[in-house]
């Protein structure tokens, strides 16, 4: 045996026991998933009609699209909690334009580059002036919040003007008896799998998620790239606040202040992408936001009170992180990075 | 006769206007100045929720008018959606003596021992809207036990089962905690106690929040595709469970109340609500300033007296709707202007 088949050899083990890692996760998830979908459809009503099951990947589609933009950034090593206060502040900035009296798209499009402005400035700090991400991003919303409190709108809840129904359409309408905001969730997830799988640049993020210092000595423009990753999650933000906007016909900025941002965090790990970078993909986001889906449209046909709703949610995920733990130990690597 | 009659009638009557002119000029009203007097130079502190929705800007502006006339301070402390900020707001303000706070409480239990404490300290407090389980001086705003007994008897109206409806509602809560959930589901369940007319398949709360509300509802409709009606706490919130009902094209009657602003009356216009129980945040904001005003001329202590000023209900449907039956939060802003 040569010693470069020796490297080889070791090097497609390692690559395999990751992958076995990821597989893990991601099939706990599944399998709660499934079980849950299983135990629901035989101990409740109307639970397995088709009519629930949309009406559950559609209550979820806003979280299932923010998670996509957390999991490309979470995967390039980086987090992302800004997401939530770029949704609902870019969005405001739109409608108290379109109030304004600027025509809808319009204020769309200077809602859109308010979003792209504000995340190239949320990724320069990250990349070039090197402040960890969690503080950037969480410092970046609450200034964009204060912003959209402060200086944007004076209401909280700021309505779209009357007579936008294409835009409502976004929001309320179905095609092929699916609704439109199923459909952005469906096409936003396969854009997002093509990007990462099958560009270059998706590829680059997953290598820089993976080691930063290898992907810069490989010639890979690291610091370009994680601009690029936050501009993408805002983009992701920007369309789920889209949807929102349409489905209420208004835009709720108080939803800063909601749990929504750790659902989002809970839905990327929980399906298994590594916080550590460099791991998963669009499928477990799919993984995560369907367990979540199952379980807050189960509780709502139980009627059970928001208290215990929260008890019931908290307590899954730490079984399935108790789970995880005790099937994928802590290793050496792991240990070094932290979990962050 | 006659004409001579009409004649003294005539010089009856203009002899005694002239003389009662006489009277009113050298008539003072003495009440006035004391009143004005105890008002001049004192201070308020107003602590809302959060100073970004129609009902503490509303009552804000109108508030703001009356200080500015009279010549006390009105100073505001936003607690911007949090108890804990809230509750600093409160403390920070005792220790500054102002002659009177009023808050608007997020729940029945959270400013209790602040609001005491406030009293405690010879500061009269006045609870708007949403009251804390401790009773202060004065409480100003929405009767929900009676808005909890309208919408039930409304219910029992247009969805029993002896109308030949299906008698399914739904409710959608605010925060369990919060005095308008809490007292509207006691006067709902005390209204529907004893009848099988009406049956509540869910009861769920959305936390005030639209989406969440849309949510719930969307949920609800599917598992109970003969819902009839559904009875949501707030407005602004309910523009969610309105945007379902209106999703599922079914014909489902939405009773919600709210302070009155536009909103609500497009809310109607839009069939997105049925009917609007509107608490007129307009009208609560003179109904606070009565309550400054009282507090302030009384001589008696913080905690000597309690009074409640319920606001009075108006019902706004699609039948009676009219151009006046809402007030415009940026009308009113601009009016203080």
């Amino acid at each position: 045996m040569t010693d470069n088949t020796k490297i080889n050899m070791k090097l497609e083990t390692e690559v395999t026991s990751k992958q076995r890692f990821v597989i893990k996760q991601e099939l706990i998830v599944a399998l709660a998933a499934v079980g849950l979908f299983a135990v629901f459809s035989f101990t409740l009503n109307n639970f397995f009609s088709a009519g629930n099951l949309v009406t559950l990947v559609r209550n979820v589609s806003v979280l299932g699209m923010l998670s996509l933009g957390m999991a490309v950034v979470v995967i390039g090593r980086g987090v992302d909690l800004s997401l939530v206060a770029m949704m609902a502040v870019s969005l405001t900035v739109s409608i108290v334009l379109a109030n304004k009296g600027y025509s809808f798209p319009v204020a769309l499009l200077i809602g859109l580059i308010f979003v792209v402005l504000v995340a190239t400035i949320m990724g320069f700090l990250i990349a070039y002036i090197e402040i960890p991400a969690i503080f950037a991003t969480l410092a970046v919303s609450a200034i964009i919040y204060g912003l959209g409190r402060g200086v944007i709108a004076d209401l909280d809840v700021n309505n779209i003007p009357n007579d936008l129904d294409w835009f409502v359409f976004l929001g309320r309408g179905s095609i092929l008896s699916i609704p439109v905001s199923i459909w952005i969730f469906g096409f936003t997830a396969l854009f997002v799998y093509l990007f990462l799988q099958k560009t270059g640049l998706g590829r680059f993020i997953y290598a820089l998620g993976d080691n930063p210092e290898t992907a810069r000595i490989t010639g890979i423009p690291v610091r370009p790239m994680i601009i690029i990753q936050y501009i993408l999650s805002g983009l992701m933000a920007f369309l789920a606040g889209m949807v929102t906007a349409a489905s209420v016909a208004s835009m709720n900025m108080r939803i800063i202040n909601s749990t929504v941002i750790y659902d989002v965090l809970l839905v990327v790990i929980l399906g298994g992408i590594g916080l550590s970078g460099g791991r998963g993909g669009v499928r477990n986001v799919l993984v995560g936001t369907a367990l979540i889906g199952l379980l807050l449209n189960a509780m709502t046909i139980m009627d059970i009170s928001y208290t215990t709703q929260n008890l019931i949610k908290s307590a899954v995920l730490l079984l399935a992180l108790i789970i995880d733990a005790l099937l994928n130990p802590r290793d050496e690597q792991t240990a070094q990075q932290g979990d962050i | 006769m006659t004409i001579m009659r009409k004649i003294t009638m005539t010089a009856i009557s203009s002899v005694m206007m002239a003389s009662s002119v006489f009277a009113a000029d050298g008539l003072v009203d003495q009440i006035r100045k004391p009143t004005f007097d105890a008002l001049n130079g004192k201070t308020v502190v107003f602590v809302p929720m959060s100073m970004s929705f129609d009902l503490p800007e509303g009552w804000a502006a109108v508030m703001q008018r009356e200080a500015d006339k009279h010549g006390y301070k009105l100073d505001i402390r936003d607690a911007n959606w949090s108890t804990d900020t809230g509750t600093r707001a409160i403390t920070q303000a005792i220790t500054e003596k102002p002659d009177i706070i009023i808050v608007q409480n997020f729940d029945v239990a959270s400013y209790a021992r602040t609001l005491k404490r406030a009293q405690d300290q010879g500061i009269k407090v006045i609870q708007v809207n949403m009251g804390s389980s401790y009773q202060t001086d004065a409480f100003v705003g929405a009767d929900w036990y009676g808005i909890g007994k309208h919408a039930a008897n409304r219910m029992l109206e247009v969805c029993g089962k002896s109308k030949g409806k299906s008698g399914k509602i739904a409710i959608v809560e605010g925060p369990a905690t919060a005095a308008a959930s809490v007292y509207q589901l006691n006067g709902i369940s005390e209204t529907l106690r004893g009848t099988d007319d009406i049956m509540i398949v869910s009861s769920q709360t959305a936390d005030w929040d639209q989406s969440k509300a849309r949510g719930i509802t969307q949920t609800v409709i599917q598992q109970h595709p003969d819902l009839c009606g559904i009875i949501g706490f707030w407005d602004v919130m309910d523009a969610g469970t309105g945007a379902a009902i209106l999703e599922s094209k079914k014909d489902i009657y939405l009773i919600t109340s709210g302070g009155g602003n536009k909103t609500a009356c497009q809310g109607i216009e839009n069939n997105v609500f049925s009917e609007v129980v509107s608490y007129d945040a307009k009208g609560q904001g003179r109904d606070i300033n009565s309550a400054i005003s009282i507090l302030l001329q009384s001589k008696s202590l913080a905690g000597d007296q309690k009074f409640a000023l319920y606001s009075p209900n108006k019902i706004i449907t699609k039948s009676n709707l009219t151009a006046d039956s809402c007030w415009d939060l940026d009308k009113l802003k601009e009016t203080n202007k």
